[in-house]
């Protein structure tokens, strides 16, 4: 009997100790930010490092392998190349190595992104990365689609073209060379005969 | 008891219908308000601040949500017992909205000044349970039938401790009639029945604590009838989805709703008009007191009931359904049967 009153007093006590409690939070200062207008991690440049935001291809150090492609779980990553030819001169990529691919596409839908990270952990030459965006949206589910390439049509026409004519010189070329070892061989033949 | 649109238009229908939309023009911005205090409080309570972009600092976030609700789609589901649906949420909010019939707002108007008063809101208050279960039945869904069952059985478990209250206001007071329960209020602030009423001399102090144990007990009995937190388990979102209303969406839960906080209201002036003198004036009756003031005071203590109820919401979590009898059975009637003969030896020795 007594602990039945003890108990009913016990728990009308915590429920006002309680109300105390939420009764102090009314008043106090609220910590929610009101996030456009105060964003600390944009503000300070304070992001973790491992976070992983918006992706950005530096196109300049891509080589275009098409590892960030081939490795996107949902493939959201589109990445078109074409051959470079020697009339383009000595090209590299920026960190120094040899360019053989001219990048005509590197597109990246955000709309299906779940930024795993898995293209970043890919790439041979880091050119592809999580910047400290995140806030960005469209209207259009085709805005949500970058291409980082920033070529004109006309130049990626020339290239593609640059390639075809050299394909056609090469095949000359290699019919021209083939004609020249088969004529040598003829020649070693008839020597050693 | 004086109705003022009466002595003004006369007894005749328009009279009728004024008084009829009084109350719903009451409810409306009423509902508004105590939306945006809940939303606002419970923010707050939890150091946040609460929606902030509609309006100024928010103040128009309810009526953002009522129109949302609006426009939704109202969805039946297919195997759903299609009459016993859609006059659920009506059901529930006639019931709501009957007890404003004979809740006084000031001392020139009632809508309705029957002397059962009393009587009137204990009848209608439970009326409200048979839409819940007519919902959560029809629904056909196991989330809403749960629902509806707990929620009949915590309605009539704590309508038994409500209603002890109200007989032992009605021993002492001599009448169900709300305004006679009030005009036995008027006067100094001692004279309000938390605090003994106005009868009984010295001797009175020596009830004081069987009043105030009647008050606690009614103000936790109105929480469970109107099915609010720490009494929400027909609704316990974290363990039957919504309860009774889980198949509910639009215009019809938006019934649900507003029939939940018209009953806030109602329960809340209950309190004030047994416990905290109604419409009379905490200074007597010679500061700010009269018909006018009257609204102000009943208004502003209801409200202040339905800011302890949404301080309640935010404060406990919900009690489990074992404890949830416990409370009302074994504790809540009890108590308030033995505040009760207490009470009625008050009322027999004046
Ligand atoms: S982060 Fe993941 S999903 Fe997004 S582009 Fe890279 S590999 Fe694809
Ligand atoms: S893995 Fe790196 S280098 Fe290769 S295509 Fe992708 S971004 Fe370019």
């Amino acid at each position: 009997m007594v602990k039945y009153f003890k108990d009913i007093l016990l728990g009308f006590w915590t429920i006002m100790v309680g109300m105390k409690i939420t009764m102090d939070h009314l008043f106090q200062k609220k910590v929610t930010m009101q996030y456009p207008e105060r964003f600390d991690p944009i503000d300070t440049g304070f992001m973790p490092d491992n976070s992983r935001n918006k992706l950005f291809v530096d196109i300049d150090d891509c080589n275009g392998c098409g590892g960030c492609e081939r490795d996107c779980p949902v493939n959201c990553i589109t990445v078109e190349t074409v051959k470079t030819v020697p009339s383009d001169g000595p090209i590299t990529i920026k960190s120094g190595a040899k360019r053989t691919l001219w990048v005509l596409k590197h597109e990246i839908d955000y709309s299906k992104c779940c930024f795993c990270s898995l293209c970043v952990e890919s790439c041979a030459t880091s050119a592809i990365f999580h910047t400290k965006e995140f806030d960005y949206s469209g209207y259009d589910r085709n805005e949500l689609k970058h291409d980082f390439v920033s070529y004109s049509d006309e130049e990626k026409q020339k290239k593609l073209d640059n390639f075809v004519a050299y394909q056609i010189v090469k095949k000359q070329e290699d019919a021209a060379k083939k004609a020249a070892d088969e004529a040598a061989k003829a020649a070693a033949a008839q020597i050693t005969k | 008891m004086g109705n003022f649109v009466f002595d003004l238009i006369g007894k005749n229908i328009v009279a009728a219908l004024v008084i009829c939309i009084i109350p719903l023009v009451f409810i409306l911005p009423y509902a508004l308000i105590a939306i945006l205090g809940e939303l606002k409080i419970g923010a707050w309570m939890q150091d946040r601040v609460g929606p902030m972009r509609t309006g100024w600092k928010g103040v128009l976030q309810p009526v953002a949500e009522v129109v949302k609700l609006l426009q939704k789609e109202d969805i039946t589901p297919t195997i759903a017992n299609k009459p016993l649906f859609n006059l659920a949420p009506f059901i529930v909010f006639i019931g709501a909205f009957a007890a404003f019939a004979v809740l006084p707002f000031s001392e020139k108007f009632i809508p309705s000044g029957i002397n059962l008063g009393l009587f009137f809101v204990f009848a209608v208050g439970s009326f409200a349970v048979i839409g819940i279960v007519m919902g959560g039945w029809a629904s056909n869904n196991k989330y809403s039938l749960l629902g509806a069952m707990r929620s009949v059985a915590q309605i009539i478990s704590y309508e038994l401790p409500a209603g002890m209250v109200f007989l032992s206001i009605a021993t002492i007071a001599g009448t169900l009639d709300m305004q006679t329960i009030i005009l036995n209020q008027s006067g100094p602030i001692w004279n309000w029945y938390i605090f003994g009423g106005p009868q009984g001399g010295a001797i009175k102090f020596l009830f004081i604590p069987f009043f105030v144990i009647l008050f606690i007990v009614y103000l936790i009995s109105s929480l469970a009838e109107t099915n609010r937190t720490p009494f929400d388990i027909p609704e316990g979102e974290s363990e039957i989805v919504a309860g009774y209303h889980t198949e509910y969406s639009g215009m019809k839960f938006a019934m649900f709703f507003m029939a939940e906080y018209a009953n806030m209201y109602v329960v809340s002036a209950i309190i004030v008009i047994l416990f905290l003198g109604g419409w009379s004036s905490p200074f007597g009756t010679s500061f700010m007191d009269g018909p006018i003031w009257g609204i102000f005071w009943m208004v502003g203590k209801a409200f202040f009931f339905v800011f302890v109820q949404i301080w309640l919401r935010w404060t406990l979590p919900r009690l489990r359904v074992d404890q949830l009898m416990y409370l009302g059975w074994k504790v809540l009637l009890p108590l308030s049967i033995a505040c009760f003969m207490a009470i009625a030896f008050l009322a027999m020795i004046n």
